[in-house]
């Protein structure tokens, strides 16, 4: 199998004014292409730091993060948008949608940041698989949590990613409608052939993925296969 | 409490602050300035006068007053001053100057500021002048040259820097040329007919109730027309004229200060919305809204008394710079100095509108529900719902009604101006509103992503559309109204200075004189455009009444000035191309002594009058009395450059009556006016010659300084409306943070989120641009209609060209706020957010 991800010797430290804290010390794992992976640790771990070095969303401060063979660390933070425009996908706990634009238009953002032309039929057949295209014309704000998320989760996989990244999916989300977003990442995720990496402290979430890291104080403590 | 809330926040709070600073720092420059010279006229109000009582009148005084002028005072001056040509010889320059011929110890407060110093008081000695220092820069004259008054030389014995009473300006219009009294007969201007002002000065080296002597004066002088002044009435003339101007100024600060109020509101707004969850929390463990509002109504005033300090220590280092900026226009050195009751005023001022403004977001405290610690929902209390909130507007008004009446003293146009502010701030209220509505019902879903989202910024929740419109504007209304008034004044006079109008006037010709300077005048090769003759008369009587009934009556509406004013007056048997006849019948002609003359007015002055078609009006032609009719009222058209009339009698009455001729020309250069000028004047040297491109070019001066310092005012109001702007920009920022970097995740380029971002405020800086505009055109069109009575054709280009910068202004700064935005890493933000 191919290696879509790649993390070396990975390490980010903050700087305040007395002193250093080290969030993340010499991390060290590799993913491969369409696996799931989740990483899960206490509060404070350092597991959403993780997530935002290997998505491009942060720089470390030593270390190699290679994206699909790119090495993000090295690269501007333009030149990391447009990497995360063409390989990466992301949900996130409170759904980051944008509330000026209707469930439809958020789905096509990634693609029209793109330069895409006639996005439209890709972004319904979307919200159709997520079961929103009734809602297509209504704001975030007229949208139930779940539904947002499903909103998140069309708008995830609008660019067709080689990787998604998930931050507590359903951190926000009743029982019920955590079962029915969970159950929908899953197979979209599958039907789409997406590696799959989500942060969560819920173990039952994590047990359905096909691996899970575990971060304590900073560090990978341990990586164990789920047998999924 | 109060304090320990603020900690976090801050950096909003003193974006409130910036707000007001320059509000406050124009108004205390101009009421420190408004005190300081209010002091400085009453301490140089005697060297203002020169005396302790001027008499002055625009005749010779009658035998019968003669006696009582002669008993006034222990010191008299005695002085006659008109307007005349003067030459120079050694240049062969001419200039029409204010001639004045004195004689006596005046002025015997201040004194004839010259070059050398004693040439003030020795030139009486011999038959020597005193020149206006920018008339002697002006023909390169030097002290010791010649100089031709009328038929005699005089040798220039100082230049004249400074006369009591004297202003940069009045200096430019009539430079004097003071000569010895007793040689005006030798001069030959002192002739009847002649247009002499008459002035008497008198010193009292002894305790003189000076007031109780005007009282007792005055009935009888103003029988005679003649005019008494004391340094206690020049003192409250001059207070009050410059109480006008420092009234007017004071206004133009307040808008910047209006404008700040924009920006405070503004502020609050926001900061309340990021202190909701601590105002939740607060009244969860017990806070009741009385005491959550109080919390932040002390705040507010601390704040907003930190802004009126830092913005009073700002006004009193500014009004240093005001005595310079006003220089030519007073008559008084103005000294600079802390005023501590316009500091005062400023504070004041400044909490007052602190608090006013603030307590708009402020009041929805009250109804701020501990269940948002649960579920944040900040909703305003809707206007309808919450009186409080009508008070507070109610109150704002009044404020500003008020604020403009202790300045004006003018009940309907404190209305007026109140009723300006608020019908431009709801234009642009509705304006706004109707773009967020207009943008939503109408959005253009085929566009591209980056113009929708533009686009959809301006109604999405948090927007500041309605701040920014309003505050830009408003601001952009006020600087262009400012510039459109400027043009409309300037473009007054240029109106006539075009090419082949007239552009000299010679006047004073003798009737003898009068063929001789047609000849000469065709001789030069110039035209003679019109020539009229100009008899000199009063009114005596108006159906009756005189001035003195209308003294003695206060409730007639006659006022006395109709009778004191002193009149030059045509007679012709035709209408002038700019005349036309609006109601009775023109009778060019008299034929028989006994015939009624029937008289031709125009309109306005005969509504000045109280008179209509048919009454009586007797003129005193200088001693002649002629009873008239009034024949018929004419519209005049004054802005031609022609000699134009308030009334026109018929030929065959007036044409024995002392009188002199009007020549009007046009010359084509200056070497040319040089020329002809000199000619005329060693010719015919009782001539004074007016050219109209020297007249043209004062007052275009005179505009520029004027429309100097009202730039100068209004430029606070602009530094106003760019810190409004950057904080606006600033608060929004906060507010899109979250979009920009999840649009960042996402993969959108720096480029991406700049264009959003552009296109954003170019619509927001176009729209409110282009709404000031449109409003200042509004208004300028009606201040050209109904206040200046002319045509108003705005140039187009200069209002582009604002329209760009502001738009521009908008855009950049926007820009320059966002630059943070795609600098951070959008993890550290996603995570601040989450």
């Amino acid at each position: 199998m191919n290696t879509i991800l790649q993390i070396q010797n990975l390490s980010k430290t903050y700087q305040s004014a007395e002193r250093t804290l080290t969030v993340l010390e010499n991390i060290n794992f590799s993913i491969d292409a369409g696996s799931t992976v989740a990483i899960v640790g206490p509060s404070g771990s350092g597991k959403t730091t993780l997530l935002g070095l290997c998505a491009g969303l942060d720089r470390s401060s030593a270390g190699a993060v290679a994206l699909n063979g790119i090495r993000l660390d090295e690269l501007s933070e333009d030149a990391r948008a447009q990497v995360r425009n063409q390989h990466v996908g992301f949900i996130f706990q409170n759904f980051q949608l944008l509330p000026t634009l209707t469930a439809l238009e958020n789905v096509m953002v990634p693609l029209e940041l793109r330069g895409e032309k006639n996005v439209q039929p890709q972004a319904l057949e979307l919200l159709d698989k997520v079961g929103l295209a009734s809602r297509a014309h209504h704001y975030p704000a007229q949208l139930s949590g779940g539904e947002q998320q499903r909103v998140s989760l069309a708008r995830a996989f609008s660019n067709k990613p080689k990787i998604l990244f998930a931050d507590e999916p359903t951190g926000n989300l009743d029982a019920e409608t955590s079962e029915k977003v969970v159950n929908l990442l899953f197979r979209l995720n599958q039907d789409a052939g997406t590696t799959l990496v989500l942060v969560t402290h819920d173990l039952e979430l994590a047990s359905k993925t096909q691996r899970i890291l575990r971060v304590k104080g900073g560090k990978l403590v341990s990586d164990e296969r789920t047998g999924v | 409490m109060a304090w320990r809330d603020s900690r976090r926040n801050r950096s909003r709070l003193f974006l409130f602050i910036s707000s007001i600073i320059l509000g406050i720092a124009a108004l205390v420059a101009i009421f420190s300035f408004g005190h300081n010279l209010r002091r400085d006229i009453d301490q140089q109000a005697m060297s203002l006068i020169g005396a302790d009582v001027t008499i002055s009148s625009n005749r010779p005084v009658s035998p019968e007053l003669q006696p009582l002028l002669d008993s006034l005072g222990d010191l008299r001056s005695e002085e006659r001053s008109f307007a005349s040509m003067v030459f120079f010889p050694r240049s062969q320059g001419t200039r029409l100057v204010q001639v004045r011929a004195l004689q006596g110890g005046y002025p015997y407060y201040g004194k004839l500021e010259t070059t050398p110093a004693e040439a003030g008081t020795s030139f009486q000695n011999g038959q020597q002048a005193l020149v206006d220092k920018t008339v002697m820069l002006q023909f390169g004259a030097k002290v010791g040259d010649s100089l031709r008054v009328g038929n005699l030389s005089f040798e220039i014995a100082g230049i004249l820097n400074k006369a009591p009473g004297q202003t940069g300006i009045s200096a430019t219009v009539a430079p004097a040329v003071y000569v010895p009294l007793r040689f005006l007969a030798q001069t030959g201007l002192d002739q009847k007919g002649s247009r002499i002002n008459y002035r008497y000065y008198y010193k009292y080296n002894r305790e003189v109730d000076l007031k109780a002597l005007a009282n007792k004066l005055e009935p009888r002088l103003e029988k005679e027309l003649v005019n008494l002044e004391t340094a206690d009435s020049e003192r409250e003339n001059l207070g009050r004229s410059f109480e006008d101007l420092t009234s007017f100024l004071a206004l133009v600060g307040f808008i910047a200060l209006l404008l700040g109020s924009i920006g405070v509101a503004s502020a609050i707004h926001v900061y309340m919305r990021e202190k909701l969850p601590s105002i939740a929390i607060l009244r969860c463990m017990g806070v009741s809204g009385r005491q959550a509002f109080l919390i932040y109504v002390i705040q507010i005033l601390g704040i907003g008394l930190v802004g009126s300090v830092l913005g009073a220590a700002l006004g009193t280092a500014v009004q240093l710079l005001l005595p310079q900026v006003l220089q030519d226009l007073l008559p008084v050195e103005v000294t600079v100095g802390v005023s501590w009751l316009a500091v005062g005023q400023g504070v004041l001022i400044g909490l007052v509108i602190s608090l006013l403004f603030a307590l708009l977001p402020l009041v929805s405290i009250r109804n701020i529900s501990p269940l948002n610690t649960l579920r944040l929902s900040y909703e305003n209390t809707s206007l309808l719902k919450d009186p409080l909130k009508w008070l507070v507007y109610a109150l704002i008004l009044l404020f500003i009604f008020g604020f403009t009446y202790l300045q004006t003293r003018q009940l309907k146009d404190s209305f007026y101006f109140t009723l300006g502010v608020l019908v431009a701030f709801l234009v642009l209220v509705g304006i706004a509103w109707a773009l967020m509505w207009l943008v939503r019902r109408f959005f253009p879903t085929s566009w591209s992503y980056l113009w929708r989202q533009g686009l959809s910024n301006l109604f999405r929740p948090n927007n500041q559309t309605l701040i920014l419109i309003i505050s830009i504007g408003l601001g952009t209304a006020f600087i262009c109204t400012l510039y459109f008034v400027q043009s409309i004044l300037l473009n007054r006079i240029t109106l006539s200075a075009s090419e082949n109008q007239p552009n000299m006037v010679l006047f004073d010709i003798q009737p003898a004189q009068r063929e001789a300077v047609t000849r000469l005048t065709r001789a030069q090769g110039l035209p003679v455009i019109q020539q009229v003759p100009i008899v000199t008369m009063r009114v005596e009587e108006i159906n009756g009444l005189t001035a003195e009934k209308v003294l003695a009556d206060t409730t007639l509406e006659v006022s006395i000035r109709a009778f004191q004013r002193e009149m030059r007056v045509t007679f012709r048997d035709s209408l002038t191309s700019s005349e036309k006849i609006t109601q009775g019948t023109w009778r060019g002609k008299v034929a028989a002594p006994d015939d009624t003359v029937f008289v031709s007015l125009d309109q306005s002055y005969a509504e000045r009058l109280k008179v209509e078609v048919g009454d009586t009006i007797i003129f005193n032609v200088q001693g002649a009395l002629i009873p008239t009719v009034v024949g018929s009222l004419r519209k005049v058209d004054w802005n031609r450059i022609q000699t134009n009339f308030l009334v026109v009698f018929p030929t065959g009455v007036l044409e024995e009556a002392p009188q002199f001729h009007v020549l009007i020309t046009r010359v084509p250069t200056a070497q040319a006016s040089a020329a002809f000028q000199q000619k005329v004047v060693r010719q015919f040297p009782n001539i004074s010659i007016i050219d109209l491109e020297l007249i043209l070019s004062v007052i275009d001066e005179l505009l520029e300084k004027i429309g100097f310092v009202i730039r100068f005012m209004g430029a606070f109001s602009i530094m106003t409306g760019v810190v409004v702007l950057i904080s606006s920009v600033l608060i929004s920022k906060y507010q899109r943070m979250r979009e920009s970097v999840l649009l960042r995740t996402m993969g959108a380029s720096r480029k991406q989120i700049y264009a959003i971002t552009a296109l954003e405020y170019f619509f927001l800086g176009a729209l409110a641009a282009g709404t000031g505009i449109v409003l200042s055109l509004a208004g300028s069109w009606a201040l050209a209609r109904f206040s200046f009575e002319t045509e108003f054709s705005p140039q187009l280009l200069p209002v582009l060209v604002l329209f760009g910068l502001i738009s521009t202004l908008t855009v950049v700064i926007g820009l320059f706020n966002s630059r943070g935005v795609v600098n951070r890493s959008p993890l550290e933000v996603l995570r601040a957010e989450a």
